[in-house]
């Protein structure tokens, strides 16, 4: 694993005029250069996670850390430029009037350089493929569009750590592969750690680690494998395990010899297929 | 439907009026409705239509986009036409028909006024038909700019603005949204007495509302999150740059103003 990139210490967190803690003493680490996903139902407090790591609620006690600096009033722009965010809803975080004017606002308010700007803004489209699209206007475009515009947007700013809260949750299957296939590829090419807030447990399966958010706590942590096991213990917590597990395990108890646990689809097809040629 | 209301307006084209800074076209537009009072007589207002004409060709703009933006103001340019007719009592008298008598006077106010109103519509449709509203919304905020000096919230004033403009396509779509969600519930937008049918905008407008809220703190969220911080230390993505093509547009301006001037009566 790679260097500790932000550690919360015992984060807790109460929404004004609420007695229950929204974050309840929570403590974990992100490392550089992994895919943690972080999935719950709602009101768990994954959301209100996210919203503590880019300083937009601060802590009520606890320390969040982030690249050893600790997430102050003072340090919170400094943050918020080292950690890039992708919200829920892909037409409420479209600032610009077009492709390359969005993706420039985080640019334009961090005071970069015009001529580096234009170099930037055309360099991040090209990751995300929508090079072709600078001067669309938002309601040209898909909602898998327009969130691999605002993750370009992100990407701009050259950030260390992307995290996406339920950035794919209002997209049809197309548009969330679409948006999954371009982070698994921008993480694939370079340091970039992706953290994915999430209920979609397909999503977190393509994870590195999971952690299970409960009532403002960290309920479990451990690799997608791992977690998966829990089988029952997740349906409890109001989470569905991926079609390919649990089709796997029912395999698994009518006497079907499946060795592995698989993650995905393709895995399953695999497997089922080398036993089928040994039969 | 929706691209025809909002971008309908601008006419993309490859022409020198569509290339000039929009500060230029936005004081070119300001200093020309200044100007065209300076006009009284035939040959001042003849050479205001040759400007007007001039712009036109220049604009290579299809004529039958200015007609449309002349459409709606046609009545009231007949109107104020008929008006002068009928009440300035200047001159001689050309045409008597019982109590109603048409002065010289009369007829020549009525066809320069009805003349202004039409040279300023075409000029400033012009405006809207060869500059993208961000542009417009650009060249002001650059323009504005000295007012700063004096706490007026220039910066805050054009990115308003262009939110707006980024959201009312988003909006549209909603509203179309809710009206079918609406309809589908029994509602009747379309028939029945005015006030049923003003009755049932009110089914619409709420869930708009609500909605409207709900989005602008989550952009204010996501604005925040990706750095805003008001207008101070920000930097400009999009550059205007002021050409000698703006200034020879300029220059024929004011060539206009001095010959209207000298040759006013």
């Amino acid at each position: 694993m790679g260097k500790k990139l932000v550690s919360l210490d015992h984060v807790v967190f109460n929404y004004e005029g609420s007695d229950s803690h929204a974050i309840n003493d929570v403590s974990f680490d992100i490392y550089e250069g992994e895919w943690l996903a972080i999935v719950g139902h709602n009101g768990s407090g994954k959301s209100t996670l996210a919203k503590l790591l880019n300083g937009l609620h601060f802590a009520s006690s606890g320390v969040i850390t982030i690249n050893g600096s600790e997430l102050t009033q003072a340090t919170v722009w400094e943050a918020r430029r080292k950690i890039g965010m992708v919200f829920q809803n892909p037409d409420n975080q479209f600032v610009g009037t077009t492709v390359e004017d969005d993706v420039a606002f985080g640019l334009e308010n961090n005071g970069i350089q015009q001529d580096i700007m234009a170099e930037r803004v055309k360099r991040a489209l090209m990751k995300v493929k929508m090079d072709a699209f600078l001067d669309q206007e938002p309601h040209h475009l898909s909602g898998g569009q327009k969130q691999r515009v605002a993750i370009a947007g992100v990407l701009a700013l050259q950030p260390d750590i992307i995290i996406l809260d339920e950035a794919t949750s209002m997209l049809d299957p197309r548009g969330r592969e679409e948006v999954l296939e371009t982070v698994r590829e921008l993480k694939e090419e370079n340091v970039l750690t992706v953290v994915s807030i999430t209920h979609d447990l397909e999503e977190a399966a393509k994870a590195d680690r999971i952690i299970v958010m409960n009532k403002g706590q960290v309920h479990r942590e451990g690799s997608p494998i791992e977690i998966f096991r829990l089988e029952d213990e997740l349906i409890e917590l109001g989470l569905d395990i991926p079609f390919s597990v649990k089709l796997s395990k029912a395999l698994q108890k009518t006497g079907l010899d499946l060795k592995n646990d698989h993650l995905t689809e393709e895995e399953l097809v695999k497997e089922l297929c080398e036993l089928h040629s040994k039969m | 439907m929706m691209d025809k209301m909002i971008f309908g307006r601008y006419v993309p084209a490859d022409s020198a009026i569509h290339k000039m800074d929009p500060r230029a076209k936005l004081m070119l537009v300001f200093l020309f409705v200044c100007t065209i009072f300076l006009a009284n007589n035939v040959v001042t207002y003849g050479l205001v239509a040759i400007f007007t004409i001039g712009l036109i060709i220049l604009s290579k703009i299809p004529p039958r986009f200015l007609y449309n933006g002349l459409k709606p103001v046609f009545l009231l340019i007949v109107f104020t036409f008929l008006l002068h007719i009928l009440f300035t009592k200047e001159g001689e008298v050309i045409f008597e028909f019982g109590i109603l008598n048409i002065y010289e006077g009369g007829l020549k106010q009525g066809a320069f006024i009805s003349l202004r109103f039409t040279f300023l519509i075409l000029v400033t449709s012009l405006l809207t038909l060869t500059t993208t509203p961000i542009s417009i919304t650009d060249g002001m905020e650059e323009l504005l700019n000295p007012f700063k000096k004096w706490k007026l919230p220039i910066h805050e004033l054009a990115l308003m603005m262009s939110i707006s403009l980024r959201f009312i396509p988003t909006l549209m779509e909603e509203t179309d949204k809710i009206m079918k969600a609406q309809a589908a519930r029994g509602v009747d937008f379309t028939s029945g007495p005015l006030k049923d049918r003003v009755k049932s905008i009110v089914p619409l407008l709420v869930p708009l509302f609500v909605s409207s809220f709900k989005r602008a703190e989550e952009l204010a969220t996501a604005m925040e999150s990706r750095g805003y911080r008001g207008g101070e230390g920000r930097t400009k993505y999009r550059q205007l740059s002021w050409n000698t093509r703006d200034n020879l547009l300029m220059a024929a301006l004011v060539v206009l103003a001095v010959l209207l001037f000298l040759l006013r009566s």
